[in-house]
Parts: structure tokens; sequence; C-alpha cells
């Protein structure tokens, strides 16, 4: 395979975990809520997965089954971390940005604990199926597993129910403005717990897929945080759209690989040290992204206005 | 008549604290009328409303529609029950179209279908006789067709009773009269409609029945037809209140604020203050007139520091140095240090003038925080001035460590007025320094004004009470939508001839000025 | 028109802010949140780990109290914690989230260290000592600038923009590590031989002694002086500040970079008082920590010393538990993370109230 190809199946690749990440974190944020805990929800959805995966371990059960399994518990496992957030910033009016903080030294402590108790071998045996169809590749198309397909799906979903559903529509206006919403009888607490507890499932996706395809190595779950933190700064590069958060990803992807195709690709031999400055560029390029945005101001570009506050009808 | 009952609320209390917004209030709503709900600022007509609707819920009572108890714990609920209300301060998405939000937060289990939507918007509109696009987003909107929206958006869900909360507050005349006709023709269509003001032309010209309220209670429900503005009046206001407003003569009168030319365009592009110009006098009180948002609050702001003016000059004539500065473009810090001493009641106490989570003594340091070149603060000197005002102006609160949030709307405003005050001003600017405030604070701060006035001080008052106006003020300025449409003597001026003036649109303005300067030629 | 009979009975509940709280009460709730997480907790590791409840409890004091040599180091940690938290907190004061903290430090660290490396003792220690310390604490207010002064001028979310920078420090100091261990590449530096603070009494004391002067001076600066006026009325209302005429902008830059400083001084603590040397990790998480240690304290720098000493409370006999049952250095994590959540839970029942109908009604009578 051409090394270029190489590196852009590679950047997609893992531009998936950014995906599910930024997804799940599009959809929270669209109720008002700014989840700062992406990073814990994406470590126990790895953390959920492989217990199901161990438990499953020399069951017998059908390959596609246990792939499907071990998703859903993914799934479930970012949900309940979705609905303790949920619980905390909705019912009990919580600050946000320390309850997201909160949650995410939860998360990465509870992963690394359960993690640390399953012997590798005993989930790792899953990845030629996570990897299905291209297991037996060697080049950098090993990585297409059936978890990037999911989470291109995963995307244009929420894409399509955000801007073309009765549900998207009422999604929106409880972020935009949840006085206005209550007032024309939708039940705000509803969608914003429902809101945060799916997208909190789906960013847990992206911490299975980072362990069980993209990266395939028993340490992979220390990892996984710096992923949740650029997750949640690609929403705002993909100014709250999930098509868009499709191609950000795929960006953040290459830029995050970049180190260890471009030099060889270009024919450099850089120094050692070279490498953790092009690890820095994903965080850079996401500075700059930043203060683009802010300085272009668009009335259409803005976050959802009632971010980070929390609503609370009887204010008088 | 062959009347049915739609609503009726029985006892229906709410308490926020300790306060009593609404008590065992007893209302009945009939089928195909007009029922207006009078009251004067702050009397619980909006408390009382909201109940229906489902924003609020009540403390004590009973709420029936059509003859059965209901509880109504959400704004759902009241649309079940067919009620919708439009709230004075929109409630509408910016970003979403007219259609979008009209549908929203309905499910009728039919699958979104936008265009069908827009089709049912636009019959809905003609049968009614309105006006609009359903494809426009709501933040290019103006307010009268937010309003319409917000009134499409009830009709859309068939609601029967529709509140309407002061909907002519923010309308010209025109727009008012169209309104109006849209609603006759929604009760000849056998709509209740509740509309809330403390306008009585309105009230004479629209509605079949008037409820009153006073305090938070209901004083009486009288036809239309039989009652008169005096009856009303007394109703709503008690007995009989003569103002007496103490307003001495003007002294030694001096030009100390010229503005001339003055114009703001607002983030949105929209000029919000066009070629004002006016003086403002030592020793007099000017009090300036109009519709809410008719750029008032502007006005004020720009002159203070806060607003950077299109065009124009804000000319400060200083009687100490006797030379004359230019205020236009100045930040508020640069003003003080000209030597400008201009205190500033803003209309948002809390969010601007005062800092809510901060106590007495540390929102008296806001203006003087500065003095002196130590690196700490001195709160001796502010503390004394706290003490000194709690005094003054009886103020009612357990120290001058407590948070002024948890103060009493008229306490908020004493301590405002009174550390403005306490700054020795030349120039004192006052945006409603007495709505939501008692009979009683509210004379204390008309005495505190005059008193200011009777030391030399040019003060500025927006009012929006006109009485309180034409007994206060010496001369009355009137803005109309951001124009100057006259400037008045107070103690000549009628309500009606400001009233005329506080209507005019932009048009009229422009072709009485035109008229004005043509005289002027051919003289 | 079924639907009618469900809604045609009084909601039991509803929600009402609370005009204010006594303090004591306030401290009671937090209390009792603080017992009842202590009480899930060792519910949790009788599950997870097999330790009984009892243990789990005895163990979080012998953890962090149970000899004079976990004294110290219990009270190290929370001096470092402390004075990170010391830092963050001005800017917090203003409602600028920076959580940058923890780049912040890094920077200041690595400043520092980067000073010993290269002058090693071609200087008296004391000077060197100095300039490690103005290089910290000028890298750390030269990261929090940038920042600040975005968010000053278009309004830039500086939340994310603090965390990217957190990352940025961190591959900073691994390009420095590989430049200075060309030699081996072993990525490693082991403990640079210059720039010791003085020992006194034993190296943990000065330092501790260091940040509670801070924790001192942070107060009075926060409420005695001008600048901490600045800082809580830009905080508490911009409207407000402005219409006073408080250049906003400035004051926000300027906070920030006292902020950052004030990391950068945390950094150069921990690199000359006791680390001697720098990894990506020297900073572990508490820029973090740090965050809601000053969160839970509300700010207040001399309730900080409180909190801060809580978390690590938590840590050590946390990481005294996972030693003696052989689990994962995670574990503490864990129960400061489940603390925490019923810390900010409990919150809600501190400025909030729930009112029964009923009740209410015999209350609102009497008025």
């Amino acid at each position: 395979m051409n090394g270029w190809i190489n590196y852009l199946f590679n950047a997609i690749a893992l531009g998936m975990t950014f995906l599910y990440g930024s997804v799940g974190e599009i959809l929270t944020e669209k109720a008002g809520h700014l989840n700062l805990g992406i990073p814990g929800i994406m470590c126990m959805g790895g953390a959920g997965g492989c217990i199901a995966l161990q438990l499953m371990y020399r069951s017998g059960i059908p390959p596609m089954l246990i792939v499907i399994i071990s998703i859903l518990a993914a799934f479930l496992s970012g949900v309940l971390m979705g609905a303790i957030y949920s619980f905390l910033t909705v019912t009990l009016h919580a600050n946000q940005n320390v309850t997201g903080l909160a949650m995410t030294t939860f998360g990465v402590g509870m992963m690394k604990f359960i993690i640390s108790k399953i012997r590798p071998l005993q989930y790792m045996y899953a990845l030629d199926y996570f990897r299905f169809p291209f297991s037996d590749r060697t080049d950098s198309l090993k990585y297409w597993g059936v978890m990037v397909y999911l989470a291109v799906v995963v995307a244009i979903v929420a894409s399509l129910v955000l801007s073309r559903t009765r549900v998207g529509l009422h999604l929106r206006a409880v972020g935009e403005n949840p006085a206005t919403a209550d007032a024309v009888g939708i039940n705000v607490t509803a969608y914003k717990y429902g809101a945060t507890c799916i997208g909190s499932g789906i960013a847990a996706l992206g911490g299975l897929f980072y362990i069980m395809d993209y990266s395939g190595s028993p340490e992979a779950y220390l990892n996984i945080e710096p992923f949740g933190w650029l997750a949640i700064a690609l929403v705002i590069f993909a100014l709250w759209r999930p098509y868009l958060s499709f191609f950000g990803s795929m960006i953040f992807g290459a830029l995050f690989v970049a180190g260890s195709f471009i030099p060889g690709l270009l024919g450099l031999t850089l120094p050692m040290s070279a490498t953790p400055l092009l690890e820095m560029l994903p965080y850079v390029v996401t500075i700059l992204v930043l203060i683009i945005t802010s300085i272009r101001k668009k009335r259409e570009n803005q976050p959802p206005a009632s971010l980070g506050q929390s609503y609370f009808r009887e204010e008088r | 008549m062959n009347k049915t009952v739609a609503l009726e609320m029985k006892q229906v209390s709410k308490y926020f604290g300790s306060l009593a917004a609404n008590r065992k209030v007893d209302l009945t709503v009939y089928r195909g009328e007009i029922l207006a709900i009078l009251g004067e600022n702050g009397c619980g007509k909006t408390t009382l409303m909201n109940m229906i609707a489902g924003i609020y819920f009540p403390d004590e009572g009973q709420i029936l529609v059509d003859g059965q108890e209901v509880v109504i714990r959400s704004p759902k609920d009241a649309f079940r029950h067919k009620i919708g209300m439009i709230h004075q301060h929109f409630k509408l998405v910016d970003l979403f179209s007219a259609a979008e939000n009209i549908v929203l937060g309905i499910n009728d289990g039919e699958r979104y279908n936008l265009k069908e939507v827009n089709a049912r918007v636009q019959e809905i509109a003609e049968r009614y006789g309105f006006h609009i696009d359903p494809k426009k987003k709501i933040h290019e909107m103006s307010v009268s067709e937010k309003q319409t929206v917000e009134i499409i958006k009830v009709l859309y869900r068939g609601a029967d009773i529709l509140i309407l909360d002061e909907p002519t507050a923010v309308l010209t005349p025109q727009e008012t009269e169209k309104l109006f006709a849209i609603l006759k023709r929604m009760r000849d269509d056998g709509k209740s409609i509740l509309i809330i003001t403390h306008k009585l032309h309105e009230v004479l010209s629209l509605s079949n029945r008037v409820a009153v309220l006073r305090k938070g209670e209901h004083i009486a429900t009288v036809e239309t037809a039989s009652t008169n503005p005096a009856e009303l009046t007394e109703m709503m206001v008690g007995q009989k209140v003569s103002l007496n407003i103490n307003r001495p003569e003007p002294e030694n009168t001096q030009d100390r604020l010229l503005v001339s030319d003055l114009s703001l365009v607002n983030a949105d592009g929209i000029k919000v203050l066009d070629d004002i110009c006016f003086t403002a006098r030592s020793g007099e009180i000017l009090g300036i007139a109009g519709i809410a948002g008719s750029g008032q609050r502007e006005l004020l702001e720009t002159i203070a520091g806060l607003q950077h003016p299109a065009g124009g000059r804000i000319l400060y004539h200083n009687p100490k140095t006797d030379k004359e500065e230019d205020l236009r473009d100045k930040t508020p810090m640069q003003i003080r240090e000209l030597g400008v001493r201009l205190s500033f009641v803003p209309e948002d106490r809390l969010g601007m003038g005062l800092v809510a989570n901060m106590d007495i003594v540390d929102n008296m340091m806001l203006r003087s925080y500065k003095r002196g070149h130590s690196l700490f603060v001195d709160r001796k000197k502010p503390k004394d001035l706290a003490d000194r005002i709690i005094r003054e102006l009886q103020i009612s609160t357990p120290g001058t460590a407590t948070p002024v949030r948890r103060l009493s709307g008229g306490n908020v405003q004493k301590v405002l007025v009174g550390r403005e005050i306490a700054a020795a001003p030349t120039v004192l600017m006052a945006a409603y320094p007495v709505r939501g405030l008692d009979v009683n604070s509210s004379y204390t701060i008309y005495n505190l004004l005059t008193a200011q006035k009777q030391q030399g001080v040019a003060v500025i008052f927006v009012g929006e009470d006109l009485d309180v106006l034409v007994e206060l003020c010496d001369r009355i300025m009137v803005i109309a939508n951001g124009r100057v449409s006259g400037i008045v003597d107070g103690r000549t001026a009628t309500k009606e001839e400001i009233g005329v003036l506080m209507t005019q649109t932009r048009a009229e303005i422009e072709s009485q000025k035109e008229k004005e300067g043509s005289d002027r030629a051919e003289a | 028109m079924q639907k009618h009979e469900k809604h045609t009975r009084d909601p039991r509940f509803h929600i009402v802010k609370r005009a204010g709280m006594s303090r004591g009460k306030a401290l009671l709730i937090r209390f009792l949140a603080i017992l009842a997480a202590l009480l899930l907790c060792s519910v949790l590791s009788t599950l997870l780990i097999g330790a009984n409840p009892l243990k789990f409890i005895s163990t979080l004091f012998s953890g962090s109290l149970g000899s004079s040599r976990r004294i110290w180091k219990f009270a190290k940690d929370s001096a470092v914690l402390l004075c990170i938290s010391l830092a963050v907190t001005p800017a917090f004061r203003m409602r600028f989230w920076n959580l940058g903290g923890e780049g912040q430090v890094l920077v200041g660290a690595l400043a520092s260290i980067a000073c010993a490396y290269y002058l090693r003792d071609s200087i008296p220690n004391p000077l060197l000592l100095l300039i490690m310390l103005v290089a910290a604490v000028l890298a750390g207010a030269f990261w929090g600038l940038f920042p600040a002064i975005c968010k000053a001028k278009w309004g830039t979310n500086e939340s994310l923009f603090t965390l990217m920078m957190n990352y940025v420090a961190t591959y900073l100091v691994a390009f420095a590590l590989m430049e200075w261990t060309k030699a081996d590449g072993s990525s490693t530096l082991g403990e640079v031989a210059f720039g010791h603070l003085p020992r006194l009494y034993n190296e943990y004391l000065l330092l501790i002694l260091v940040v509670l002067a801070l924790t001192v001076l942070v107060y009075i600066y926060l409420n005695y002086t001008k600048q901490g006026y600045e800082i809580s009325v830009v905080g508490e209302s911009e409207k407000t500040a402005r219409y006073i005429g408080i250049n906003v902008g400035r004051v926000i830059t300027r906070t920030v970079l006292v902020s950052g400083a004030i990391c950068g001084l945390a950094g150069f603590l921990i690199v000359a008082a006791l680390d001697h040397s720098i990894t990506t990790a020297t900073v572990g998480g508490l820029g973090f920590t740090a965050i809601m240690v000053s969160w839970l304290a509300k700010f207040n720098p001399l309730i900080m010393v409180g909190t801060s000493a809580l978390i690590i409370f938590l840590q050590q006999g946390g990481a005294e538990m996972s030693t003696i049952f052989n689990v994962s250095s995670a574990f503490p994590n864990i129960v400061v993370g489940i603390i925490l959540f019923f810390i900010i839970g409990c919150e809600f029942f501190i400025h909030y109230q729930i009112k029964s109908r009923v009740s209410h009604k015999k209350g609102g009578v009497g008025k």
C-alpha cells in the first residue's frame, strides 16, 4: 500500500476515537450542558467493554455477538456515567465544570482500577473480532473494523436527528433557550437527561474503539484521557454539527499520527526529540481554531446559548 | 347574552418567600369575551396569569376549566386545557424560524414536516388577518413580528383561552390598532382573551369586562360599558391619591449638559438614537418620557460613557472651571478624571448599579474604591457612608454586612440612589428609579431628586408614570423611536399631550421637523 | 381526556431557592455529605477489594497519620496541592475557568530545572535559586497570558484554551527531556545536584511554611486590596464593572497573570524543594484537583487549607489501601471522585429547599 494512503487510512481510523467523543459531546452541549467528564466517560466505556469481553472469554459465544455485547456494555457504562452527571447538574443544579472534572477523576481512576484487575489476554482475544473484516491485514487497513463504520453511522444519524426531526428541534430549543422550551411544554429535564446519557454512551464507545481496535496494545487504556479532551475541543472545531465533526475528526487523527508518518513519507530524518514537538500539533491547531472561531463571531456558529447554565424554572 | 364560563380561579394565592404576590384571588372568564386584567406595576397581574399558564404553581386555591378542577403544573398542562399565554418577554428561540418556533413542543404523533407547518401557519394568519413569513428567523424580526409569531404559536395549538401580557407596551399605535382588530376577530370567533395592561384607554376601547387587581388582591370585576376611567383608577390605586409631589421653582439655572445630534447604532445595526438634541440645566429636573425601549436606556448609557455613539456631541459645562468638556467616546473612568461628577442610577439595579452578592459596604465602595495611592482598599469611609445612608434613608436591613440581593426592591434602590447622591454629583441621571417601589419609597426618591435639584444639580429623570413626570419635572423631553418628538414644560403639559408625542412615528417626527423648518424659513 | 384524571392531584413537592442558610447548618450538611460518601466508599471497597468497612476507615487514618513520616508526607502533599489551589483561585474568583493550572505549574517547574541544569554551579546557589524562582514565575505567567489576552479581546473559550496549553506544556517537557538525555536516550532526567532549597529541620518544613505564608498573602490580596476588589466586581458582574469604569480586559489579563505566576512559583517549589528533577508527570493531575479544592472552599484561601488537606487525606488513605490490598494505584482516585460527587451534590441542599405543598399551606396563611 502506498505510504500516503496508508497514512490516510490510519488517520481516518484514529479519527473515529474523536468522532465518538465529539458526537457524544455535541449531543450533550446541544442540551446546554458542557460535559468536561468526557475523558472519564471514554475511559469507563473502555472499562465496561473490557469487562464484558472478559466475562465472555472462552464462553463459546459467536464472535459477532461478543462484539455487539461488549459495544452495548461500553454504551451502558457511558449512560451510567451520563446519568450521574445529569443527576448532579440537572437535578441538583451543580456547577457543570466542577462536576465534569470530578467525573474525569473518577472515570479515569475507575477504569485503571478495573482493567488492572483483568489480564490483557482475557480481553485482547477479541481484537480480531473487532477488526473484522480486515483483521489479517498488516497495513493501516487493519484498523478499519466494525466500529469504524458504526462511528460513521452514529454521526450521520445524530446529524439527521438534530436537523430533521422533532426530537432534534426540541433538543436544540432546550440548549438555546430552556425557558422557551419549557414554556411550550417540552420536558426540559427529560431532554437534558436523555441527550446527556445518550451522548455519554456514544462517547464511551470511543474508549472501547481505541482499546479494542485502533491500538491493539494491552497498555492502550492508559492513553485514552487526552482523546477525551481533544474530543471536547473538536466540538468547537465542528461548530456543533456532527457531520462537520466527521471531517474534524479525520484532521485531528491525521495530526495525531503525523509524527510517526510524515517524516518517513517525506524522507526526512528528524532527531528523536522532534517527536514530542510533532505530537504537540493537534493541541496547537486546536488553540488556533479556538482563537479564529472566537474572532469570527457568526450568529449561526455560536455555542448553544444556554451552555453551562443550569435551568431553574421558578427563578424570578 | 348567553355566557358560558371558560375558566374560573377560586381563592388562589401565591407567595414568594414572605411576600404575597397574589392573595385569595377569585376570577371568572367567559367564552367569547375580552377580559382586561388591570392594575399598577407590581400588583400581581402577571403572577396570576402565570399560574393559569403553568409557569408558577399556586400555593393555595383552585383553578377550574369548563367547570372541572384542573392542576396546571406546566405550560404543557395549560395547553392541554387549551390555554396559551403570550408573555411580555417573548419566549422564542432566536436562531429558529417562525415556523420552527410555532411547532416547537407539539407532539401530535404526525411526522415532522416543516412544509406542512408553513402551510398551516399561513392558513391561520389569513383567517385572523396576520402577516407573517414562516421561514424568517426570529433574530431578523421586528418586535411586532415576534409578537405575531407568539400569537400564532398559541393559536396553532388550538388555544381557546389566550392570555396577553402587556402586548401593546412595545408596539406603535398603528401596530396596536391592528392587534386590537385581530383580538376582536378572535373574540367573535368564540375565544376568551385575557389582556394584562395598566393603560386605561386600552381597557376602555377593547375589553368587555375589567378585573382590577391591587397589591395582589382582586378588587372587583366590572362591565366595561358601565364604568369610567375615574372609577377604574380609584379601584386600581385604592383611595384617590393625589401625588402632591413638592416642586419648587428652579433657581439659578445654568446649562450643564449639552447634547447635540447624538446618534447610536446598536450591535444589530439598528439606529436606536437618532439626532438627539437637548440641554440639561442645573437646578432643574429634566424628565424623559417615552414608550419602553424607545432609546431611553441607550441615551443615558451613552452619556455615562458606556456606549460609543455613531455621531454627535455631549458637552459638559464645568461650573468650577467654566470650561466645556466633550464627554463623547470617553470611558466612565476618563469622565471622572476630567472632574465631571456624573452620577447614574441605571435601570438594572442589581445587574449594573450594584453587585448583588456583595454587602452594602462593598457596594458603597464601587464609585470610590480607587481613591488614594494605597494598594489596599479603605473600608472605613464606605462603612460610615453605609451607616449614614441606612439611617437617613431608613433602609431596613439587618446590617451593613448584608448582601444587597437579600434586601427588598425599595431598599436596594435606596442604597443605589444614596450612593450616587453621596458622590456629590453635578449631573444626576436616574432611569426608572421608582419602578417596583412602594408608595413610601417612591416619595423618598422623589424628595431626594428634588433636594438635589435645589442644590444645583442637573437632574435627568427617566420615568414611565406620566402622572409622576408632570408633577415632578420642570421640563419633559419625549422620546419616540429613538428621536426627540418634543420637549414640553412640566408645569403646563398634560398627560394627553405627552401621550400623543410618545406614540409619534419617525415619519411623523420628521414631517413635523420639516414643517418647523419651513415655518422658520418663511418667517 | 383520560389523562386528566392523572393530573388532578397536587404535585407533592416543588423546589425553591433558599434566601440564605446559617453557616453552621451549611457546614453540617457538607459534613454529612462527606460521611455518606465515606460510607459508600467503604461499601465499595468491601465489594471491590474485599476490605471490611472498618478496615477501610482505619486505613484512611493510618495512611495519612499513622507515623511521623506519614504525617510529614501528608503535610507536604497538602501544602503542594494548597499552593496550586491558591494559584488558580484569583482567576476563578473572576469566573475565568483556568483549567491550565497543570500546564502552568509544569512550565514553571521546567523553567526552574532548566536554570539549574544549564547554570549548574557557575553561580552561587542563592543566586541560582533566585534565578530559578524568577524564571518559574515568568514562565507560569507567560503560560496564562495567551488565553487571558484572547479571552479579554475576543472572548475565546478559556477553559478549552488552557486545557490545550496543558498538553503543549507536557510535550515541551518531553522535548526538553529528550534533548537533555540525548547521550543515553533514556528520556529520564536524574536528580540535578544544583539549586536545592536549604533544609529547614527536614526537606518539607520550608515548603510548608512558604505555602502557609502564601495562603495569608493571597487571602489579603483577594479581600483587602484594590486589585482583589476589582477581581470580585468583574467576577460577580461584568456589567457593573463596566458601569463603574473598570477596564475589564485589563483586570482579566492581570489576574490570570497573577494566577499563572503563582502556578510558576508552585512549580519552582516542587523542583527546588522536592523533586530536583522533572518528568511529564511531575504535576500528576494536581492542577485539576486544585480546581476542585478551590471550588470546594468557595474560593476562600483560608478554607482551602482544610479542603486540600481533606483531598490529600483521602488520596493517601486510598493509596495505603491499594498497597495493603495490592490493587491498582488508581484506587484513591475513585475514593476522591466519590467524595467530590457527594460534596458537589450536597450544595443543592444548601442553596435550594424542597417544599411540600401541604406544609407551605400552614406556613403561608400566617403571613
